[in-house]
């Protein structure tokens, strides 16, 4: 089911033409309404004027998740504060949190996009819907819930972290939709197979994103469960879930492009790639009122495909994501910077530890242990100082990156020294 | 009065061990008495050598985290209660036992390495007792 056949069937010609008036009219909003852009836009001498339209977007200048960080936490917004109606953050590269904030209409336009993906799966009014997304600061939770609700699902705001209460009540209630982490409803899988449950729920669709996953553990998900699985993106810069979502040919995620200008450029010389060639994904939001971002680098690896669809869609399509070009890591749905895990050490003592992340998983759940080598200053030859300076550790890690961690103490020099850039995660996850 | 231990951390995985005590055979380092405390990840490994400095010296050359700990050593008569004795001395000054574990000294008493919280008041209040410390002289 298509929930806005004008917007997502439109033709490329009238898509371009809308694009650019919307391009037009946000570039003419932060020009006049954030200093920074203002700032930028004058640094490379360019007026608002000078846009006409979308094939002029490469003059405009990017915008990178330092600059969030070093205008946090409300600098980059464009409307007075008594328009915003929402915050919701995410954790960035060292500490400070990276802030978002929407307008009541934003979230409109929020919810319509959700309502988008979740009609992609299949989902309607007449369905019941599970969010085992975290609600809270995190954009997964409320932001499918909008989008549910828009919808006119019945909505059951489950948050994560109760598996058992989780099945129980999509048994009761007869859930035949749910909105989680690809790795929790494989997770949720396991459990109602091992309860011999399957056979008792109702459930046909799931919309699963916040984290990467393959083609493969898709599969794995709609056999176990009887279900399609959807693939639904976003990040809670350009908005937060549902930026693009697959339709059921899985032919790769349509961009809500009326509202998401996307381009690819080379990560290195930021020029854009080829037609149909991988580069990094940059969005522009073009309806955006509280936070609009111009050009925006998501660190996302991917290409664009922009013939129709079978699905009767046009919206451009993005493939699956081939990686990134930061060293960024989705652990459980959070987002860990090496770098946050570096910068907690250090605030233990003058020098940092040698160190390793080790990421796994474990029953469809992610890992984190951080391998930390017992140094002289750390070293203690009671039991109890040793487990005091583990937990300690965990905890402060912990606080830096909001994520539970395993701490383990090594021998000295027996993390791998590498030459050049340090190494310090190792990845065993199979995402291929 | 007290004797030096050389406490080396070691990671749970087969081998670590025998190289420790592969480390010391090769500077000659003899071994007197040892204990081995263990949790899931890692061990640490006590003991008491000819010579505590050199093979702590010789770890830390092959990348271990060693170090020197003072302890104390006490001679024990064999019979029913001695230690319990000992210990009451200990406790009620409310000094706390972080850790203990036997000790061969060749001779036919029985000995015991102790390490506490307050190790020279530990030391004094044993001292008034009838017990003998032993130091590190002893330690061949």
């Amino acid at each position: 089911m298509i929930w806005n056949e004008t917007k997502e069937c439109m033709s490329r010609d009238e898509m371009t033409v809308l694009q650019s008036a919307r391009l037009v009219k946000t570039v003419d909003r932060v020009y006049h309404n954030v200093p920074f852009y203002r700032k930028k836009m004058q640094q490379l001498g360019i007026e608002p004027g000078d846009i006409r339209g979308i094939e002029d977007l490469p003059k405009l200048p990017f915008t990178t998740k330092s600059d969030l960080r070093d205008n946090y936490p409300f600098g980059l917004f464009a409307v007075p504060r008594s328009e915003i109606v929402r915050i919701h953050a995410s954790s960035g590269t060292t500490g400070k949190a990276t802030v978002v904030g929407y307008t009541r209409r934003d979230l409109e336009i929020w919810s319509e996009c959700v309502a988008r993906a979740l009609s992609m799966a299949g989902v309607t009014r007449d369905d019941v819907i599970q969010v085992a997304y975290g609600y809270g600061l995190f954009t997964g939770g409320l932001g499918a819930h909008g989008g549910a609700e828009k919808l006119g699902a019945m909505v059951v705001p489950m948050s994560t972290g109760n598996t058992k209460k989780l099945t129980t009540m999509m048994k009761d209630f007869g859930v035949t939709a749910i909105a989680c982490t690809p790795s929790y409803l494989l997770h949720i899988a396991e459990t109602l197979e091992e309860a011999g449950d399957i056979p008792n729920i109702k459930l046909k669709a799931a919309v699963c994103g916040a984290e990467p996953w393959t083609e493969n553990m898709r599969k794995q998900i709609e056999q176990k469960l009887h279900i399609n699985a959807h693939d639904i993106y976003g990040l809670s810069e350009v908005m937060g879930p549902g930026v693009a979502c697959d339709c059921p040919f899985h032919k790769g995620l349509h961009v809500y492009e009326d509202h998401f200008l996307p381009e690819i450029i080379d990560p290195e010389t930021l020029v854009p790639v080829n037609p149909g060639e991988t580069g990094e994904l940059v969005f522009t939001t073009i309806t955006k009122e509280g936070l609009p971002l111009l050009r925006y680098r998501t660190r996302d690896l991917t290409s664009i495909d922009y013939e129709p669809c079978e699905c009767g869609r046009t919206l451009a399509r993005i493939s699956r994501f081939k990686g990134r070009s930061d060293d960024m890591l989705i652990i459980r749905g959070v987002n860990v910077f090496p770098s946050q895990i570096e910068a907690a050490l250090l605030e233990m003592g003058e020098t940092t530890p040698h160190y390793m992340m080790v990421v796994d998983r474990v029953n469809n759940l992610d890992t984190l242990e951080v391998q930390v080598e017992v140094e002289e200053r750390f070293f203690s030859d009671e039991i109890k100082e040793l487990e005091k300076l583990t937990k300690k550790i965990a905890t402060v890690i912990q606080h830096a990156i909001g994520l539970a961690v395993k701490v383990k103490l090594v021998e000295p020099k027996t993390i791998e020294r590498s030459m050049g850039k340090a190494v310090h995660v190792i990845d065993n996850r199979k995402l291929d | 009065m007290f004797i030096k231990q050389l406490s080396v951390f070691i990671e749970n995985r087969e081998g670590r061990l025998e190289e420790v005590l592969d480390v010391l055979k090769q500077s000659d380092v003899n071994i007197v008495s040892l204990s081995l405390a263990d949790t899931s990840d890692y061990g640490l490994l006590r003991l008491l050598v000819t010579k505590p400095e050199e093979g702590k010296k010789a770890l830390v050359e092959k990348g271990f985290s060693a170090m020197i700990t003072d302890v104390l050593g006490v001679k024990l008569g064999h019979r029913v209660g001695q230690l319990q004795e000992l210990l009451e001395v200990i406790c009620k000054s409310h000094i706390n036992i972080e850790y203990m574990y036997a000790l061969s000294t060749g001779t036919d008493d029985a000995s015991i390495v102790i390490k506490t919280s307050e190790l020279e008041k530990a030391a004094e209040l044993l001292r008034e007792t009838d017990v003998e410390l032993i130091s590190q002289e002893e330690i061949v």
